[in-house]
């Protein structure tokens, strides 16, 4: 029953803030959270004690006709992301504290509808059920962006839209194929797996690159980003930080449960060209980060790095790989929320965050600077920051496959090191500048949120083992 | 059989109301009278009421469960249609021969879904399109609604000519006009092709093509669909598209079955291009009606889709499901772009959907989940409709056409995102619109529909495949 809760929760959060006043709908919207956080940590505790306990899963005969039955089930791959999601959720809605939302009505129940779907797409076991939390997470994504999104929200939200959009009907073609070969006309995610691998190899090249197209739109992967600084910059900041902290998940996540174990011959011939173009987008968007002079973007450009070696470790196929895959994903998702964050109390306060602009805030405001500082170095994945751990079993899991390929994806640390020390040193470091002198204090709301992004960066830093044991034995289940 | 005499029934006496003048009750007494139809309709579909008519009249008409589900599709078309639009009649002088209009054309349109002669076709078409050519030019002042009225009726007398040419040819070449012997001669062993035949065949679908304005015969669509008044282009793109495809369907479901394989080029060429001319066309449009109009054009390339794949199981079912959430979202669709052309002196260009959100949020919510349906986004219906036809398009081995149904699609999403972004992301420059309690029911029953059509398979189970 645990995956029901998990969906419904936010979506009776979100009728609650729809049926009461306005003035109350954040405190709404962040209850609600934690509560989702609660249940969320009640099923992790479940999945510690029997690894196939049936509150875990659920299933509803939906719509026979098509062979798809509305079924859930929490694993310790799920687990690691419903974590992330629900983790992140109370904090996003933190963020909002100190800052006029104009129509808090919709703001708040869009992203708890967004948190909904997300959390379905996490959890579906069925392909037409997987599909359609696919696409319901974008619908509420796309609207917070495009009704409190910056200028020019119209086209760039658009571009957005029609991209993913692109890649998902190419899944939905990919999964009719894989239902047709189903032997017991059925959509269930086993019944795939083995409708999958007893198909020729053309076949299982056209399902392998149209889920692939799907999931490398959504991460974004060299060549398929171009929709993704712009719509970072552009949403507001509440939206860059689903859309980077948790959506771009979907993609990777989709890689491991829908693409690896699905078409077998054809993941082990194409695995080479993917982690080219994954090493490809890693160096290339670290070196574009290394020009931005905007510190939003620069971030946006980070995640293309970060999200390229994750996705170059899911396919070395290798236990250490994946694993670091998914502690890689829970650190970025944390890191970068928290990136976007320190940008959005720069951009409030100071009103640009063109790096030249400003400087000196370090001298002002020394607990900023702490928080920045410590964020960054989880992002640059310093040792005994989470971003280590994830990063050196990325690329333990690469060296496997070929040492070339991390050799050249191992520069995302150095690279990445560059861009977010020179990013800091032109922020925090130097003169003041007018704009900066009167940078103020930290809110109470603004620390908490810094604490507990520190906390989970210095803690899983220090013993990852919290993240990666969640995860190890369904990892072992599916790896070589 | 029934719904037939109770309509037909029902027209009659809405004529007699302006002699004996109780215009002022005639509204109720039909909407009343439609719903008696649609319990009837209901009733026979699941076998609780057995009518001696329904067997087969004369060899003229056959109530089979593919017309009786049509027929109880195309009554809840026409019941809910008589509601929403329930103003198009009160504020008119001459509201009671619009009214028996409409409730004629039904006639021909449960004829359409019902024939097993191709005389009852023709006249079916006949009885259906005839009072479509008065009501398109109903609004009597407006050039353009005359417009639209001569327009449809030169090209819908046109076409109706070549139908005739058709049937004519058909039988000579086969010597009945019974579907049934049709069946028989057509897969017999010993059937050969004859030149007369195609010709009488080819003839046959370009008229039904025309009927269901799929291209390259939609000419007449975008302008009859502008120019009409919006509640008559309501009716036109969901009752009478409706019987259209259904009467297109019924012609292989009852006497043609192998036309579809052995005529494939032609309908590619109708399917692919209803696809991408209504798609890629509907993108330049800045009137909302003709951008719908044009939209429609595109989706009946879908539903061809399920006709040139008659011969998969589901074939039948997946065309009833898409003509039903189609129905349904055009119905709400136009009810909206109705209740803002009120409010905005009669335009209905796409500025003046903007900013609906801040005017009226019911009403902008509706249109966007209307607009997400048609664009095909789960789990709304339009999304399943669209999931079954490519279902059975792949099932068929027409890969490449699935991917080409995709893109087109893809391309739909622009010109519907189009009125969203202008809805959500632009200033309002109008007053805010404030709705009846009847409306209010409505469009959230309208929406209730769109999604619950979805996520249940009821409407789809109809019929047994």
């Amino acid at each position: 029953m645990f995956p029901l809760l998990l969906i419904f929760l936010p979506v009776l959060t979100a009728l609650f803030i729809f049926v009461l006043p306005a003035a109350q709908s954040r405190m709404i919207a962040f209850a609600g959270a934690i509560l989702s956080l609660l249940a969320v940590l009640l099923s992790f505790n479940t999945l510690h004690a029997d690894a196939t306990d049936v509150a875990l899963s659920f299933s509803f005969n939906w719509l026979p006709s098509l062979g798809s039955n509305i079924s859930f089930g929490i694993d310790g791959i799920s687990m690691v992301l419903l974590l992330l999601t629900n983790i992140l959720l109370p904090l996003i809605i933190l963020t909002t504290f100190q800052r006029d939302i104009i129509k808090p009505k919709g703001y708040f129940s869009l992203m708890l509808l967004m948190q909904s779907a997300l959390l379905g797409v996490f959890m579906a076991t069925d392909g037409l059920v997987f599909y359609i939390f696919w696409e319901l997470a974008l619908i509420p994504i796309y609207f917070i962006c495009l009704f409190w999104g910056g200028e020019g929200r119209q086209r760039i939200t658009f571009k957005f839209f029609i991209y993913t959009l692109l890649g998902s009907l190419f899944m939905l073609v990919a999964l009719i194929i894989l239902f047709q070969h189903t032997t017991n006309h059925s959509f269930a995610i086993k019944d795939l797996y083995a409708a999958g691998a007893s198909m020729t190899f053309d076949q299982q090249a056209w399902v392998f690159w149209f889920f692939f197209l799907a999931f490398a739109i959504k991460m974004p992967v060299f060549p398929f980003h171009t929709w993704q600084p712009d719509t970072y910059v552009n949403a507001p900041t509440q939206g860059t930080m689903l859309l980077s902290g948790i959506m771009l998940k979907m993609g990777t996540y989709g890689l491991i449960r829908w693409l690896l174990p699905m078409v077998p011959q054809a993941v082990s011939a194409y695995t080479d060209l993917v982690i080219i173009l994954s090493i490809i987008s890693v160096v290339y968007a670290s070196a574009i980060a290394m020009a931005q002079v905007n510190f939003k973007r620069m971030i946006a450009y980070s995640s293309i790095a970060h999200v390229g070696l994750i996705c170059a470790g899911i396919f070395s196929y290798k236990a250490e790989g994946i694993q670091g895959a998914l502690a890689q994903m829970f650190a970025h998702g944390i890191n970068v929320v928290g990136l976007f964050f320190i940008c959005d109390i720069i951009q409030t306060n100071t009103g640009t965050d063109t790096m030249a602009n400003l400087g000196g805030i370090r001298t002002v405001n020394q607990k900023f600077a702490f928080w920045f500082l410590i964020t960054m170095l989880g992002s640059v994945a310093l040792p005994l920051t989470n971003g280590f751990a994830g990063e050196f079993l990325l690329l333990n899991g690469i060296y496997q496959y070929n040492a070339w390929f991390a050799a050249i994806g191992g520069l995302t640390i150095i690279l990445g090191a560059v861009y977010m020390l020179r990013g800091y040193q032109a922020i925090m470091l130097g003169e003041t500048s007018s704009i900066t002198t009167s940078f103020p204090a930290l809110k109470l709301s603004e620390t908490i949120v810094f604490i507990v992004i520190a906390g989970i960066i210095v803690i899983s830093g220090i013993y990852p083992k919290i993240i990666l044991d969640i995860s190890a034995w369904d990892v072992q289940l599916i790896a070589h | 059989m029934n719904e037939i005499l109770i309509v037909a029934g029902l027209g009659v006496l809405t004529l007699l109301a302006e002699i004996f003048s109780f215009k002022k009750f005639i509204a109720p007494i039909v909407i009343a009278g439609l719903l008696a139809t649609w319990v009837v309709a209901a009733l026979e579909l699941n076998g609780n009421i057995y009518s001696s008519l329904n067997a087969s009249v004369l060899n003229m008409l056959d109530f089979d469960r593919y017309a009786q589900s049509f027929v109880l599709l195309l009554t809840t078309i026409a019941l809910l249609w008589v509601i929403i639009n329930y103003n198009f009649f009160s504020d008119e002088s001459n509201k009671a021969d619009h009214l028996s209009l409409i409730l004629f054309s039904m006639v021909g349109g449960f004829c359409m879904v019902s024939y097993t002669n191709f005389v009852m076709l023709f006249l079916g078409i006949e009885i259906l399109s005839i009072p479509m050519y008065v009501l398109a030019g109903s609004n009597k002042r407006s050039l353009r609604s005359n417009e639209a009225s001569l327009k449809y009726f030169l090209m819908g007398s046109f076409a109706t000519g070549i139908l005739l040419f058709g049937i004519a040819l058909l039988y000579g070449s086969t010597g009945s006009f019974y579907v049934y012997d049709l069946r028989v001669k057509t897969t017999g062993a010993d059937f050969v092709m004859t030149p007369m035949f195609t010709i009488g065949m080819v003839m046959l679908l370009s008229a039904m093509a025309f009927k269901s304005s799929a291209a390259p015969f939609h000419f007449w669509a975008p302008d009859v669909y502008t120019g009409s008044p919006s509640s008559v282009t309501s009716f036109m793109s969901t009752f009478v598209k409706t019987s259209a495809l259904a009467a297109f369907m019924r012609l292989f479901y009852t006497a043609l079955p192998y036309v579809p394989e052995t005529f494939d080029r032609i309908f590619l060429i109708l399917i692919i291009g209803s696809l991408f001319l209504g798609n890629i066309i509907a993108v330049f449009q800045t009137n909302a009606k003709r951008l719908l109009a044009y939209s429609s054009i595109s989706h009946v390339g879908f539903m061809l889709m399920a006709i040139r794949f008659f011969s998969e199981p589901t074939s039948v079912a997946s065309l009833f499901f898409y003509m039903a959430a189609y129905a349904i979202t055009t119905l709400a669709a136009f009810m909206v772009l109705k209740i803002v052309e009120e409010n905005s002196d009669g335009d209905v260009s796409i500025s003046a959907f903007n900013g609906l959100v801040k005017r009226n949020p019911l009403l902008a919510g509706t249109l966007t989940i209307a607009l997400l349906s048609m664009a095909g986004i789960p789990p709304l219906s339009g999304f399943f409709a669209k999931f079954n036809i490519l279902y059975i398009a792949l099932n068929h081995g027409y890969f490449w056409l699935v991917i080409v149904a995709i893109l087109a699609s893809l391309v739909g999403v622009y010109y519907y995102f189009k009125i969203v972004i202008a809805m959500f992301a632009s200033e309002p420059v109008l007053t805010p619109i404030t709705l009846t309690g009847k409306q209010k029911i409505l469009l959230l029953l309208l929406t209730l529909l769109i999604v619950g059509m979805g996520l249940n398979s009821f409407v789809f189970d109809l019929i047994p495949s």
